[in-house]
């Protein structure tokens, strides 16, 4: 039955394929076999174009113009009057004497964030990594294991961390049996921080334990067998030939770290409420997502200047990784 | 150093075989509490996602889904709620019938005529094991979950088959052909890989609106479509496949497009199957772009639909963790299904 | 039909000029072989045939019609690639049928050359096999099939044989060898390596830095090579080169001194050379023979015995040039063994150094059209 079914269908799709053929292959004909690649780049170019390029172009467009208007054509040119409101301030590090105190809370919320959830993910992942890269039994469990929240989805999680933090959640059980007051985590500036890191490290570090492992494992064997003949301890093992052969996969990783937390929104909106308690924790696309789409006040300009400011930082990031993916291979 | 644990020796060292040491235990409690950690909250919003409303919220929590079991008594209109009291050092299960502050007054369900009345804070609630379907029907029934989950499937699919045709086809000649420009081409989409949705959002949007696709499905389909990631891991793959292939199906008289899907799909399937599962994951879990794009509710998405949910029926934490747990059902089973070639792919490609 | 008619073929990949001025002529029916070093542009010039590159300039017919813009499959030419190229993900009935298939044939007039092509080249057991549960040779003998079953003009080889052992290879030559007789289509067969083309050529094209350095039957080609490249490429060991210089030239025709005052009378054309000269002598190894006197002092070094034959490796005693003699059946001359040699009558050549052109025979006009080419 199931050679039959596959049958079935293979004979379909040659049916349905045989008609799509037709139309494309007098294109081709009519354009020459020289012209085809562009015929196949066509549809994904089309697209790029329209919801990758014409959008960097629309957003420096909307950067330097004000107004609430959603067509560029119809706003006013204010010159970088979006950017002078985002970046004037008297003291940067206390956003309230900001002319956009929430854009600079979330700024310093931010990089508080990315500080705390790359040194901890990173930790974590590399620890992890080097445990399962000893020839552990359940290697592959363990390692689906710590992978398995990367594949869900951030409202989900969100949800139900909320649920476990909650007032009469299993934390504040486990609180009580402790014989420690109950807490409402995440109307607690410290708590709510805390969470929203430590939510985000259980999400995020299997993928770069993966990424690690992989490195690791790609460590020639015989380099340890040599360092066992020498004598090396395990300290010097770990510190002259693990780390340094892991470096820069370790660096791809960081960076690669640094780039995805500066754009933390889902999760955090999710479990925080958006961004609660208060702007506690009120990041930047959090600040970009609610200028734009918040209210019906829609302050183009500033998300738009915020976006360009945050796209020349993961910019840089992103070429400082492909230099360093470049120098990985290389190695 | 003697008796002492150092931790960076523990983990600089390799396993040897036969003999099981203190960093090996270190390791295992490692691993296990990780598990723990990883196992935790997922399994109690899924244990409590079957417990009825009133339970759910009790504090100290139960561990598993449970109701006070309800007993129907002659001369009582409601069913009444079933309690072990002891009296006289004899412990029974009684009925209550009222509770005026500490006192409870409670009756033999056996021989209802002569109710008695107890200390309130001796006695407790006669339980069973019950999973609360109701949470599960209701909001299925009464909510949009339904289409809620009728969108969710319709964007994941029709996406991950436009991204598997779209970037594959320009994976082809990205890898196949010479032709002048196809390097910056090449570039140029690279480059995009840069510049996340996050960042240009804010007109994205407005093209959408352009297009007159917000509020539409399909406006969050399309600009999702044409994927850096999977046009490189389909042109790496393709590039793999031997040019002389492709030669000899020209010299069969295949036209180019009837190479690209009787030669060269075939022979891409792996790195195909790849793309389709990141695809999946991806829309599936989407959730800024849809709560930008989106904006009725019987265009929701799961995630969506989930996170307006939450918003309204705030307390309602039985639906809200049941409607959870459905959406993180097909996640799950896809992992464990498809475990070792997700976790292997993404170390591959450094993906996700 | 099947011939083809290259004219002033040129082809550049960008600034690299990779084939210079092509002229060639090829019969219906014959089986044509490109030889040449790696890299001397064979391949390019069988995939301009086949359609797979363009030409920077020149013309190609085949059949007589002008193909230069057709596609491959217009040009009715079928192909078997060096690797094979089967697709792997489809049986080998599948692989067969698939050029028919575009060509939009009825599914019984396929079946039927499927079925045919499979008698002939005893694949019928495998037809539902994939590719990669075929031995090498299996694989090969399907990918002739493929070119089989569509029946064209023109069959293209692009040293089919280089990923077979060395049995194989004897086998599957003499298998294609008697399919070309049997079918008597054109074919045109690449290979780097001499002896399928002495083997199996009707005509072998030798090309050098993408240019036709000579063109001719494997004998003619053998016998009278157009230049050193030539002479070098064809016969295994190479032919021996010697420092020589024209001694005289008399009644009897010009004489060649070897050196050692071994003068031996040689069939260059005597008006083309002139007393003195200095000239390269190439002699084959088997076409040395021992002499009793005149012959020319040689000193053993070693010999390889294969049994049938020997092969005796050596040096001139004065000038120290390296040459190989070859000789028949059991010899064992110890090193340091001084031997007379000379080379048979006739089968001296005789080049130019500085143009490394062979110098015009007595005979050549007996033998017009050998030494054509560029
Ligand atoms: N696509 C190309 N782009 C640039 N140069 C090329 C290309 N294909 C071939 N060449 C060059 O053209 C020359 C001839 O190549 P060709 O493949 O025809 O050699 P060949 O005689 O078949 O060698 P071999 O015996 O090694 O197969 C080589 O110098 C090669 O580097
Ligand atoms: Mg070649």
């Amino acid at each position: 039955m199931a050679i039959k079914a596959s049958a079935v269908l293979e004979r379909l799709v040659e049916g349905v394929m045989s008609l799509v053929e037709i139309p494309i292959n007098a294109l081709e004909r009519l354009m020459g076999r020289k012209r085809v690649p562009y015929l196949f780049l066509a549809p994904n170019l089309v697209l790029f174009g329209i919801f990758t390029f014409l959008p960097i172009a629309i957003s420096v467009g909307y950067a330097v113009t004000g107004g609430t208007n959603l067509f560029v054509t119809d706003r006013p040119f204010v010159g970088l009057d979006n950017f002078r409101q985002l970046l004037s301030c008297q003291d940067y590090s206390r956003p309230g004497t900001c002319q956009e105190s929430l854009f600079w809370t979330a700024i310093w919320n931010t990089f508080w964030f990315v500080g705390f959830n790359v040194v901890a993910t990173l930790l974590v992942a590399l620890v992890t990594a080097l445990i399962l890269n000893r020839a552990m039994v359940g290697r592959g469990f363990f390692r689906a294991m710590f992978f398995y929240p990367v594949l869900l989805s951030p409202v989900v999680i969100g949800l139900i961390w909320k649920w476990f933090l909650d007032r009469n959640g299993l934390l504040n059980a486990f609180f009580e049996m402790m014989g420690v007051p109950p807490h409402v985590f995440l109307l607690e500036v410290g708590w709510a921080r805390f969470f929203v890191v430590l939510v985000s490290v259980w999400f995020h570090m299997g993928f770069y334990t993966l990424i690690l492992l992989a490195g690791l494992q790609a460590i020639p064997k015989d380099l340890y067998e040599a360092a066992a003949i020498d004598a090396a301890s395990r300290r010097r093992t770990l510190f002259a030939i693990t780390l340094p052969l892991l470096g820069p996969n370790l660096l791809v990783v960081l960076i690669l770290l640094m780039i995805r937390s500066v754009q933390i929104f889902d999760e955090a909106w999710v479990l925080t409420n958006g961004g609660g308690p208060g702007t506690a924790n009120s990041f930047i696309v959090q600040y970009i997502y609610q200028m734009a789409f918040g209210s019906d006040l829609r302050l183009l300009g500033l998300a738009s200047a915020a976006s360009v400011l945050m796209g020349v930082v993961l910019l840089a990031l992103t070429l400082v990784q492909l230099r360093l993916a470049r120098k990985t291979e290389e190695i | 150093m003697a008796g002492t644990i150092n931790p960076v020796a523990f983990l600089g060292r390799t396993r040897r075989r036969g003999r099981i040491d203190i960093t090996d235990i270190l390791s295992w409690l490692w691993l296990i509490g990780g598990t723990i950690a990883v196992l935790v909250p997922v399994v109690w919003a899924g244990l409590s996602s079957m417990k009825p409303e009133a339970e759910i919220t009790r504090f100290p929590p139960s561990l598993l889904p449970r109701t006070t079991q309800q007993v129907v008594v002659p001369g009582y209109d409601r069913p009444l709620g079933l309690w072990t009291v002891t009296i006289d050092g004899e412990s029974r299960e009684m009925a209550m019938v009222r509770r005026i502050g500490i006192k409870a007054q409670m009756v033999d369900p056996e021989n209802p005529a002569a109710p008695v009345s107890v200390d309130a804070r001796t006695i407790s609630p006669v339980q069973k094991l019950t999973i609360a379907t109701e949470n599960y029907s209701d909001p299925l029934e009464r909510f949009n979950f339904l289409t809620y989950l009728k969108n969710s499937v319709f964007v994941t699919v029709v996406a991950t088959i436009l991204t598997l045709i779209v970037n594959a086809m320009a994976a082809f000649a990205l890898s196949k052909y010479r032709f002048r420009g196809d390097k910056a081409v090449f570039v140029l989409i690279i480059s995009t890989l840069m510049i996340p949705l996050t960042v240009v959002m804010v007109p994205a949007y407005m093209v959408i609106v352009g297009v007159g696709l917000v509020d539409n499905l399909w406006g969050v389909i399309i600009p999702t479509v044409a994927s850096p990631t999977g046009v490189f891991l389909l042109r790496q793959y393709m590039l793999t496949i031997p040019d002389e292939l492709i030669e000899a199906a020209r010299v069969d008289a295949a036209s180019e497009f009837r190479i690209f899907w009787r030669i060269v799909l075939p022979l891409t399937a792996p790195a195909l199957a790849v793309l389709a599962i990141f695809s999946v994951l991806w829309r599936w879990n989407d959730f800024l772009w849809p709560l930008i794009v989106l904006s009725s509710r019987e265009n929701f998405t799961l995630q969506i639909g989930l996170n307006a949910f939450q918003g309204e029926f705030s307390v309602q934490w039985h639906y809200i963790l049941a409607m959870t747990f459905l959406s993180l059902l097909p996640v799950t089973v896809v992992f464990l299904f498809l475990q070792k070639y997700i976790t292997t792919g993404i170390a591959g490609t450094g993906m996700k | 039909m099947g011939e083809l008619k290259l004219s002033s073929l040129n082809k550049a990949f960008g600034a690299v000029h990779v084939l210079h001025d092509i002229d060639l002529s090829v019969k219906d029916g014959e089986f044509v072989v490109f030889v040449g070093p790696s890299g001397c542009g064979k391949s390019t010039l069988l995939r301009i045939i086949a359609g797979l590159e363009d030409v920077t300039s020149g013309r190609i017919e085949i059949g007589g019609r002008d193909v230069g813009q057709l596609s491959p499959a217009e040009r009715k030419i079928a192909m078997v690639f060096q690797s094979y190229a089967l697709y792997p993900h489809m049986s080998v009935r599948k692989n067969l049928a698939f050029g028919l298939e575009n060509l939009k044939f009825k599914r019984s007039e396929i079946d039927a050359r499927i079925a045919e092509a499979a008698r002939m080249l005893a694949i019928e057991p495998y037809l539902d096999r994939k590719p990669r549960q075929l031995s090498g040779g299996q694989r090969q003998r399907v990918a002739i099939g493929r070119a089989i079953v569509r029946e064209p003009d023109i069959f293209l080889f692009d040293e089919p044989l280089s990923n077979l052992d060395a049995a194989l290879r004897v086998q599957t030559r003499a298998e294609i060898t008697r399919l070309h007789q049997q079918i008597k289509t054109t074919m045109i067969y690449v290979t780097h390596d001499q002896v399928e083309a002495m083997t199996m050529a009707d005509k072998i094209v030798i090309l050098r830095a993408g240019r036709v350095e000579q063109v001719g039957s494997p004998l003619e080609l053998f016998d009278y090579p157009r230049n050193l490249f030539v002479a070098g490429f064809l016969g295994s060991p190479r032919m021996n080169i010697v420092r020589a210089s024209i001694a005289g030239i008399g009644p009897e025709g010009a004489s060649i001194d070897l050196g050692h005052g071994a003068v031996l009378p040689c069939d260059v054309d005597p008006a083309a050379v002139r007393p003195g000269q200095r000239v390269l002598a190439g002699i084959r190894p088997a076409h040395f023979q021992r002499v009793e006197e005149g012959g020319v002092p040689f000193v053993v070094q070693y010999y390889e015995s294969l049994g049938t034959e020997t092969y005796v490796y050596g040096a001139l005693a004065e000038t120290q040039e390296p040459i190989i003699v070859h000789e028949t059946g059991h010899f064992a001359p110890p090193s340091g063994t001084r031997l007379a040699i000379a080379p048979m009558p006739g089968r001296l050549h005789v080049f130019d150094p500085d143009s490394e052109l062979a110098i015009a025979r007595r005979d050549a006009g007996q033998r017009r059209g050998a030494v054509h080419g560029n």
